[in-house]
């Protein structure tokens, strides 16, 4: 048994549902009771969708738990077909229905209806979400491409000469963090290229759609989390390789070109030339030096928070202090990136874990996801949302990409936005009684009015560190209360380093300002 | 389709003539008793409520909440996993141990809730023995209880009846020859409970107290000389549990719009001989002034049909009010399980010939709704968007838990919760 206050991840069958969803022609029937139909409203409310997401629950209570439970099912199934006329169906239980063992799969197929039927087996008290959309997904396209799969050794054919070169898209699903923006935006980019989109899928993908993966040459994968154990099938089947580089920040969009023109044998140069992105120009204009080396703590799923860590040092001039990762599956990639930034990785579903190691980090910025959100405005830092779980905000009604050119414009804003303006910090800096300009004052951009400000605070006592015996001598205490609030983690963290580095006690003025001079800035 | 089994049985009601009740069993998009949480935990405010379930269960109560709430919530999971069910872990051993847990970190805890779930229903994980040997462990810091949300045993609203039904045992009892006293029944806003009590004590009932109280620590006394109000009309269990141990229910529809909340003091003036002047002396001015806020709003309601999806059991007293104070028509009332005895003054009310219906099969449901094409659909959060995209206007249920609506000074509000959908689709020309 875990404790858990709130959960990254829903369970596995939520990860189906988001397969099922964002496909078009598939009825997905879930032998579940009845409090699971709350997952409709993730899709109807969170996302807006205005369709019921096609999912049947047989709803089974109590009383049917002695009697026949997988009469109930095949009724639901029988029904569900009737009513909604799929090409196919989507068979599979939640945690409580897999407990009682009725074989959804194997009941299913012997109402032998006349279209297929996908059994998923989706292990509610071992897996979680994410693994659940990439099993359903690796299930949809083997049940589906798998009649077309040539005998093993056969070369791919060549390319009809005059004939563009032809990908899929995969990865992108229902429920997704801009999905729907970053479909648009890479197939703009592939088309540039000279290269034919053949499938995207899930979204809006039929199982027609599906049978016809194989025709492409090579598959782009947008969310490996989703896509990336039937990429590996595809390739083993149709020997169709797959992208690694994911597209997000003007780096890793560059690689993608490169990658991507030399998978589909296409010259990359006019359109890595374009590069039409605001962001290099803006990162370097000079009212963003202040941005330098500010603090960033990263935590999402692993595409994610991999990449924006990237465009975090890279394109935004920050320090990464953190980064991690809720997804177990992906806990290799987040490790071998925190390398890159000298951090210890987190791998962890344990919120209270993770406010933890954000609060001890003292970052100025955190990117994370909607539950980082909620612990940075506990602890009153900046915080820009990179990665779902998500919120209804996160599917603004704006084309927002966070992929390509236009993404990176759209990651500039977003994580931009919430910090302190660069002037705004100076003034802070100097005049730090302002009735407007003091500590507890909010970026005055975002439009809260000026907090009054606090009663001045009793002369300090000796404040024990962290760290063990060191003590901070009222006098400096006083003094690092000068320091910017946004800076003053930073002060005091390096403070008492320095203080234990050079065995001292108490922490004075002097031992400050050494500290100071001797990390700089 | 051959899931649902309907019958329709004219079984006799009064005032409500003798409508027949539409029973239906297909589908039902409603959700569990878990849901309950979401408001008792800001209600009693030392209680906290650990459910032990599965991620699912975790998953929906942040979910249904809407919004991961900033501070930490008073409410976790104890996520059952595989260890737990091939019998590495023994369940029993690991629930002390996050129980333990839970309280080093949140030393406040008061009162317990040990919450069952769907699995832990199944895997017939006994949570009543469980609470015992943590009560044994942790009084007198922390009592330990325990009801079930589970799905497959309850709907919605009904984990509140089965979280205050748990409670009852604990109530201290009334003292040997105690005077009658008035227990109200069933979570209300603090606003709520403050009218409601100023009217009570205006006509002469001093002392009411309020179940679930505001604190573990405050629980009322009960006893033969409680007669109890219902506040909420799905307290089946909470009910039974307080007849034995000697309170009686005075019979009332329930406090929801101008009519109904007079109906519902004139069952404790009844019983209390309050005068019919000192009733209205008491009750005329806040009538007035409920009625004249109406007006408003019956002008836009009047007139207009509604079509209730079953989910909060508070559709039928919701229908009484709309058709008798605000003149609307009543397309069909579907309610999740329609307990009789409780709400009998609500049926009489109700005008002759409502189309009832007990159960769900939702899409024989939404198909009954589309050919009505009533001006709004009360629904769960599933439903309402779907229906808004077919150009139907829509009412969450699960606001009517979360926001004031009882008793006179709140009339207006709940008459503006079904006004204002249908006043914005006025107002969009997009």
């Amino acid at each position: 048994m875990q404790l858990t206050l709130w959960t990254y991840e829903g369970p596995p069958h939520v990860g189906a549902m988001r397969i099922a969803t964002a496909m078009e022609g598939v009825h997905y029937v879930l032998h579940a009771p009845q409090g699971d139909t709350y997952a409709d409203l993730l899709f109807t409310m969170i996302e807006r969708r205005s369709k019921r997401p096609p999912v049947t629950y047989t709803t089974f209570q109590a009383r049917d738990l002695g009697g026949d439970t997988a009469e109930l099912f095949k009724n639901a199934v029988r029904d569900a077909y009737a009513r909604f006329q799929p090409q196919a169906l989507l068979v599979g239980a939640s945690c409580t229905a897999e407990l009682i063992q009725d074989d959804p799969g194997g009941l299913a197929r012997a109402l032998n209806l006349p279209v297929p039927v996908v059994a998923l087996e989706l292990p509610s008290y071992q897996k979680k979400e994410n693994w659940g959309a990439a099993e359903t997904f690796y299930q949809v396209v083997r049940a589906f491409a798998g009649s077309s799969v040539p005998p093993p050794g056969t070369p791919r054919p060549e390319r009809p000469a005059g004939a563009r070169p032809r990908c899929n898209v995969l990865g992108p699903a229902a429920l997704g963090f801009r999905h729907r923006d970053d479909v648009v935006e890479i197939t703009r980019l592939l088309v540039q290229l000279g290269i034919d989109v053949n499938v995207v899928a899930p979204l809006g993908a039929t199982p027609a759609d599906i049978a016809r993966l194989g025709d492409a040459e090579f598959n782009v994968v947008l969310y490996p989390e989703i896509a990336g154990q039937a990429a590996a099938w595809l390739a083993r089947s149709f020997g169709q390789k797959a992208t690694k580089s994911v597209p997000i920040g003007i780096g890793a969009t560059r690689d993608f070109i490169n990658e991507v023109a030399a998978l589909a044998g296409v010259d990359p140069s006019a359109v890595l030339a374009g590069s039409p992105s605001r962001l290099p120009w803006y990162s370097r204009s000079v009212d963003s030096n202040y941005l330098t080396g500010k603090r960033v703590f990263v935590f999402g799923d692993a595409t994610h928070a991999v990449a924006a860590a990237r465009v975090a040092r890279e394109e935004m001039g920050f320090t990464v202090v953190g980064l991690g990762t809720y997804s177990r599956e992906f806990a290799r990639e987040v490790r071998e990136a925190a390398k890159l930034y000298d951090v210890e990785p987190l791998i962890s579903d344990d919120y209270l874990e993770i406010e933890a190691r954000i609060a001890a980090a003292q970052p100025e910025l955190v990117l994370g996801t909607q539950m980082e959100r909620h612990i940075a405005k506990r602890l009153g830092i900046a915080c820009a949302v990179i990665s779902a779980p998500v919120h209804v905000q996160d599917f603004p009604a704006r084309y927002s990409p966070v992929m390509g050119f236009e993404g990176a414009n759209v990651l500039f804003d977003a994580w931009i936005h919430p910090l302190m303006m660069g002037l705004e910090e100076h003034l802070i800096g100097m005049f730090r009684g302002d009735f407007e300009f003091h500590d507890d004052a909010a970026p005055s951009h975002l439009g809260h009015a000026a907090q009054a400000r606090p009663e001045p605070r009793p002369e300090p006592e000796p404040v024990a560190a962290a760290a063990g015996s060191l003590v901070w001598a009222p006098e400096a205490e006083k003094e690092v209360g000068k320091i910017p609030f946004f800076v003053r983690g930073k002060a005091r963290r390096n403070t008492e380093k320095f203080a234990l580095a050079q065995g001292l006690a108490t922490i004075t003025v002097d031992t400050l300002y050494d500290a100071k001079a001797h990390y700089g800035r | 389709m051959s899931t649902a089994t309907t019958s329709l049985s004219a079984t006799a009601i009064s005032g409500c003539g003798d409508a027949p009740v539409l029973r239906e069993r297909g589908q039902r998009e409603v959700f569990c008793g878990l849901t309950g949480i979401i408001w008792l935990h800001r209600k009693i405010q030392d209680a906290f409520f650990l459910v032990v379930g599965s991620r699912t269960c975790a998953h929906l109560i942040q979910s249904a909440a809407g919004v991961m709430i900033f501070a930490e919530p008073r409410f976790a999971t104890a996520i059952i996993d595989e260890r737990d069910l091939a019998g590495i872990a023994d369940c029993n051993d690991e629930l002390d141990r996050v129980v333990d847990q839970l309280l080093a970190r949140r030393p406040e805890i008061r009162l317990l809730f040990l919450v069952g779930s769907c699995p832990s229903e199944v895997i017939k994980l006994d949570l009543s023995r469980a609470a015992e040997r943590l009560s044994a462990t942790h009084m007198p810091q922390v009592r330990v209880l325990n009801y079930s949300g589970s799905g497959i045993e309850t709907t919605f609203t009904q984990g509140e009846d089965a979280c205050l039904a748990s409670l009852v045992p604990i109530l201290p009892r009334e003292a040997p020859g105690a005077s009658p006293n008035l227990l109200v029944v069933g979570a209300l806003a603090e606003v709520v409970e403050d009218q409601l009590r100023r009217l009570l004590e205006g006509l002469g009932i001093e002392g009411v107290q309020f179940m679930p109280p505001r604190s573990a620590l405050a629980l009322p006394a009960v006893g033969p000389n409680t007669r109890y109000l219902l506040a909420q009309p799905f307290l089946a269990d909470t009910a039974r549990a307080l007849e034995a141990r000697g309170a009686t229910r005075l019979p009332a529809p329930f406090p929801l719009g101008a009519e109904g909340t007079t109906a519902w003091l004139q069952a404790a003036a009844n019983a209390w001989g309050v005068s019919p002047e000192r009733f209205d002396a008491v009750t005329q001015a806040p009538l007035d002034r409920a009625r004249r806020a109406l007006a408003r709003h019956r002008e836009e309601l009047a007139g207009k049909s509604v079509f209730f999806f079953p989910d909060s059991q508070l559709e039928i007293p919701l229908a009484r009010f709309l058709a008798r104070e605000m003149d609307m028509r009543l397309v069909e009332v579907g309610t999740p399980y329609l307990h009789r005895q409780h709400l009998a003054e609500e049926l009489a009310l109700l005008p002759a010939g409502t189309a009832l219906s007990e159960g769900q099969d939702v899409d024989r449901q939404l198909d009954r709704a589309r050919t009505a094409h009533p001006d709004i659909v009360v629904c769960g959060l599933g439903l309402a968007n779907p229906l808004e995209a077919e150009g139907i206007s829509t009412k969450w249920s699960i606001e009517l838990l979360f926001t004031p609506i009882q008793g006179y000074d709140q009339a207006a509000d709940l008459a503006e919760l079904f006004a204002r959908p249908l006043n914005r689709r006025l107002r969009l020309k997009v």
